[in-house]
């Protein structure tokens, strides 16, 4: 309740939670809004020359290609979005605490080895990786997201690492070992807890980068694959129409960056909130 | 510093021998045969093999690492499968046209940074500065195809300022490099308006003030050279981003770089030049942080103490 109340108190903040709050809400309640089937490539949805149709009273945001309606599309291509948003960036979190954690508690041997892993796979191009990876796997939703989920994790270990690192100095932890309290009672009653809001900080402004990286590899024509609709995909199948039909391309672009934008922007309100360090300064 | 070059030299060369090996393992294990692809859809099962032989890919796979990794030991990336080409020569003749494009892209983005982030700290609380700050956030939440797929509509199809795409005259920089830069630019100017704060509230600019020198002098030489600190490293960073980064803004403009010779590899499966491309990725974000944290005790006398 307190952070919700910080964040209402922000008004950049508070724009982007009534977006994210809009999103999320449209996504779930799509088959209830949709005025047309996201598939239904309608006759009446080309013009006589069989190109698609502007935005019009009949089809808010115009058609597409195919004559499919372009807003039923957009609200689907939101559920794959935001699904793929939520579970590779779930994963990656998980991944980056587990293996932050692990180094940061561990040290000695098998605490820098985790730890030069990371660093090795910061000097990855992850973008690069991600493609290669996509393309030569046989594109799905599940194989998009564990793609993202590898490439996205290494930033949240190295935080982690370093704030496991802070609390294991901490005098709390040693009065609690010299208690007699094992590793997993220490790392799971006493360590995690702390690292919470750095999870849930980069558990949303993950979803930004994600929502990003799917629209990306989707408009390269190697992430969730036509006829399921995602907003990168729908810019993928319209991109050589661009100039004749540009709404096909800039009303899902700006909704991807609306959507990225609005958890960015929640993420950053959350970070100063939840960040102990700035607590009870005014 | 000698011996903190040659340490970082040799972490270097390890971290590029770990990518290396990980790249290659990926890529092993990945379900693509890149000898079905080179002999096409209608060959026999003979043919298939005799390319997997000729290529080395029925040897094990640390044998096909270790010739691979002397390869690279002599300056070897291998030979391309469907150009039949060396990938060395390959790739130096693609990086002049990436290397410009991130200048260019580079030169945006720390022109307009430190211009708005100067204006920022200045006329802080204003009407700039809030700009400023919501701009920085769009900067990272706008997807880079969306922003080229823009340019190119309002700049080239709209008005016809600028060519579709291509390669070759100046005019053919500019969207690319805009696109690149314009997203990274709120970033920049982020720091520099937070740097420029921090250095602002210091005592010797006040004492600069109070000798009745110029804003303008007191900004450009006291104040601007202090918060360079974080620029210096964020443009290190950013040379390695860049070139991962540019396979999209390559594909959508046509450019002639690397990222559009690693589009083309990956949809042919010619695993040399992913290999290569991926491994000069690497090297481009080791040397960029590399560079950064050279250049950065060279300005700074405060870390040089350290």
């Amino acid at each position: 309740m307190r952070v919700l109340k910080a964040m209402l108190r922000q008004p950049s903040a508070l724009f982007g939670l009534i977006v994210v709050v809009v999103v999320v809400a449209m996504a779930i309640a799509a088959p209830l809004i949709a005025p047309y089937s996201p598939d239904n490539q309608m006759f009446d949805g080309l013009t006589l020359e069989g190109a698609p149709m502007p935005p019009s009273e009949q089809f808010l945001l115009g058609t597409d290609t195919l004559g499919r309606d372009l807003f039923s599309r957009l609200l689907f291509g939101a559920r794959t979005s935001l699904v793929i948003g939520l579970v590779a960036n779930g994963i990656a979190v998980a991944i980056g605490l587990f293996i932050g954690i692990l180094s940061g508690y561990l040290r000695g041997f098998v605490g820098g080895l985790l730890m030069r892993f990371t660093d090795l796979m910061m000097a990855f191009p992850a973008l690069l990786l991600a493609i290669v990876l996509a393309a030569l796997l046989r594109p799905s939703l599940w194989i998009v997201a564990m793609v993202i989920a590898l490439v996205n994790w290494v930033q949240v270990a190295r935080i982690v690492y370093t704030e496991t690192r802070g609390l294991v100095e901490r005098d709390f932890i040693l009065a609690e070992r010299s208690l007699g309290a094992g590793h997993f009672r220490i790392l799971f009653m006493h360590i995690l807890p702390h690292l919470m809001p750095t999870a849930i900080v980069w558990g949303t402004l993950g979803i930004a980068t994600t929502v990003l990286l799917e629209a990306t590899l989707s408009f390269l024509g190697i992430g969730v694959q036509p006829p399921q609709p995602s907003w990168g995909n729908i810019i993928f199948e319209s991109q050589s129409y661009f100039q004749a039909a540009p709404w096909l391309v800039f009303f899902p672009g700006a909704i991807i960056l609306l959507t990225a934008l609005s958890f960015n922007l929640v993420g950053d309100a959350l970070r100063d909130i939840l960040d102990p360090t700035q607590r009870g300064r005014g | 510093m000698a011996l903190l070059i040659l340490r970082r030299l040799v972490q270097t060369a390890l971290i590029l021998l770990g990518v290396a090996a990980i790249t290659f393992l990926l890529l092993y294990a990945l379900p693509a045969d890149p000898a079905r692809m080179i002999a096409g859809r209608s060959a026999t099962a003979q043919t298939v093999a005799n390319i997997r032989r000729e290529l080395g890919l029925d040897q094990p796979l640390l044998v096909q690492f270790w010739t691979y990794l002397q390869g690279i030991v002599h300056g070897d990336l291998g030979r391309s499968y469907a150009q039949k080409t060396d990938v060395g020569s390959l790739i130096a003749a693609r990086i002049p046209a990436t290397l410009l494009l991130m200048a260019a892209g580079i030169l945006v983005e720390v022109v307009l940074g430190l211009t708005l982030g100067i204006i920022a700290a200045l006329r802080r609380g204003g009407a700039v500065d809030r700009v400023v700050m919501m701009a920085s956030f769009v900067g990272v939440s706008a997807p880079q195809f969306v922003v080229a797929l823009l340019l190119l509509y309002v700049f080239a199809v709209m008005l016809g300022w600028f060519p579709m795409s291509g390669f070759g005259t100046p005019a053919h920089v500019v969207l690319p490099a805009a696109t690149l830069g314009i997203l990274g630019a709120g970033w920049y100017a982020r720091m520099v308006r937070s740097a420029m704060i921090d250095v602002l509230n210091q005592d010797y600019v006040r004492t600069a003030r109070a000798k009745g020198l110029s804003s303008a002098r007191i900004i450009l030489r006291h104040a601007l050279p202090n918060a360079m600190l974080p620029i210096i490293a964020m443009i290190g960073i950013d040379i390695g981003q860049f070139m991962g980064g540019v396979v999209v803004v390559e594909a959508v403009y046509g450019w002639p770089g690397i990222g559009q010779l690693a589009w083309q590899a990956i949809q042919q499966v010619d695993i040399p030049i992913i290999m290569g491309v991926t491994l000069v990725s690497a090297l481009a974000i080791v040397l960029g942080n590399l560079i950064a944290d050279i250049i950065a005790p060279l300005i700074d006398p405060r870390i040089r103490a350290r």
